[in-house]
């Protein structure tokens, strides 16, 4: 069953950044966008278990911090070597100042 | 008294030494880092074209300019000056130009990263697919034995090997025998092991394309009945690689293995500005292995940034090679030897039982 939790507050993130968010004994990764939009994807880069939110978000792409994998944030496309698997993305929405993200 | 090593290593990717390392956790484990703040290492992650444009802009003026004193000069004396130069910039700084573009850190915009880590490749005599992946292994298993694909010198070390590499006659007995057998479309068990299968037959198409390259210029050498394209296309790996093996071969040579902290396993080493620029900065080596996003040209910020985090880098070249040579000699008897790298009082300790190996057998 779907339910939205708040994962952050909007301030909590830099523009053009990302933070990490545990709930319910996973991680996820909340990205803030250059154009100020907010999406959120597993927290782990799918090579391995390197936290997304340790690496770089440049435009739409989050980069691994540990083997540069990269990743579109708001597709959740690998992007090439040395990641071929994509990412799970949620649906995300701000709500008086949060930032929630659908989790099932 | 002399005893025999306890421990006999399998380097394949595939054998006993593998099993363990998955059986252990030593495989895809979780690294030691120096704490930097966010903010710090945003700013050290930061993307921007410039300085390899520079670089790069130096670097092909530097090959082009000497490959033209090759031409003019050939079969006269005063082409050996220039012949010193074009083989290093050809067969050794090519490493560090594909070491970098392959991070994806060299160049902020991708396809610049793309064009010169393709033709660093080929300058380097190396797969451009299977060498991604076995260096994303390299970086997620550093010298981890069974898993690391990119371990220069093994134990007991093979000196006779390791003083070949210098003259890059290793790259013909085996490098292009891979690139060979790749063409041929038949990759190896342990290529297998870290290039996923979707990738495989990219890897076979790339080594199609080297090895129809050194054919093009072979063929050219015998229609003009001249080595000079062999001296100019092939044959730099063999007269210019001796600045990459020395650089290279101290980024780990005689430190411990199957530890996860990088400041036990890799070696930092202040070098010359002429060498720096050859290595892209590579020899702030453990800080390149604990943080791979950040850039070669951040490199040097960075160790100011972490340096009271880790051992005392060696001052020089000849300093590294003058600690590793001792401990190389002991490890022909004593395989389980190593040089462990002390900690400065204000690093943070990390998996204490790494520092505490046993060497006694060692020090008999």
């Amino acid at each position: 069953m779907a339910e939205w939790v708040a994962a952050c507050a909007v301030d909590d993130v830099d523009e053009e950044d990302v933070i990490r968010f545990d709930h319910g004994g996973r991680s996820f990764a909340i990205y803030r966008s250059p154009d100020d939009q907010f999406f959120a994807t597993d927290g782990f880069c799918t090579r391995e278990k390197a936290h997304l939110a340790d690496g770089l978000v440049m435009d739409e792409i989050i980069e691994c911090p540990k083997h540069n994998g990269r990743f579109n944030y708001k597709t959740g496309q690998a992007k090439g070597a040395p990641v071929c698997v994509n990412l799970r993305t949620y649906p995300v929405k701000v709500e008086a100042g949060k930032v929630m993200i659908e989790i099932d | 008294m002399a005893t025999t090593a306890k421990t006999k290593r399998d380097y394949s990717l595939v054998g006993e030494s593998t099993r363990r390392a998955i059986e252990t956790g030593l495989a895809s484990a979780e690294w030691y880092h120096t704490d930097v703040s966010r903010k710090a290492m945003k700013e050290l992650m930061q993307r921007s074209d410039g300085p390899a444009i520079r670089d790069t802009i130096i670097w092909i003026s530097a090959i082009l300019g000497s490959a033209a004193g090759i031409i003019w000069f050939w079969s006269t004396w005063w082409v050996v000056p220039f012949l010193v130069v074009y083989g290093v910039l050809y067969g050794s700084s090519s490493d560090s130009r594909w070491h970098e573009c392959g991070h994806g850190t060299a160049f902020r915009t991708r396809w610049m990263n793309d064009v010169v880590y393709q033709i660093a490749s080929f300058m380097v005599m190396r797969n451009p697919v299977t060498w991604r992946w076995s260096h994303a292994r390299h970086h997620t298993d550093t010298i981890i034995v069974g898993r690391d694909a990119e371990i220069a010198v093994m134990r007991p070390p093979d000196l006779l090997k390791a003083g070949l590499a210098f003259t890059g006659i290793l790259d013909f007995r085996y490098s292009l025998p891979a690139l060979l057998r790749q063409a041929l479309g038949r990759l190896s068990d342990d290529e297998k092991s870290y290039v996923p299968e979707m990738e495989q037959g990219k890897a076979v198409l790339a080594a199609r394309w080297h090895i129809a390259v050194y054919v093009a210029t072979i063929a050219i050498a015998i229609a003009l009945k001249s080595w000079l394209p062999l001296v100019l296309i092939d044959l730099p790996r063999l007269y210019g690689t001796w600045h990459m093996v020395m650089t290279g071969l101290l980024q780990h040579i005689g430190l411990a293995d199957n530890v996860v902290d990088h400041r036990l396993n890799t070696r930092t080493v202040y070098m010359n500005p002429i060498s720096r620029f050859i290595y892209w900065n590579m020899n702030y080596h453990v800080e390149h292995h604990m943080f791979p996003m950040v850039p070669y040209h951040a490199l040097p910020r960075l160790h100011d940034l972490i340096k009271h985090d880790l051992p005392v880098a060696n001052p020089s070249i000849w300093h590294a090679y003058r600690e590793v040579w001792p401990v190389l000699l002991r490890q022909l008897r004593y395989e389980d030897y190593y040089l462990k790298r002390e900690l400065p009082p204000t690093a943070r300790p990390y998996r204490g039982e790494f520092h505490e190996a046993d060497m006694s057998a060692a020090a008999e």
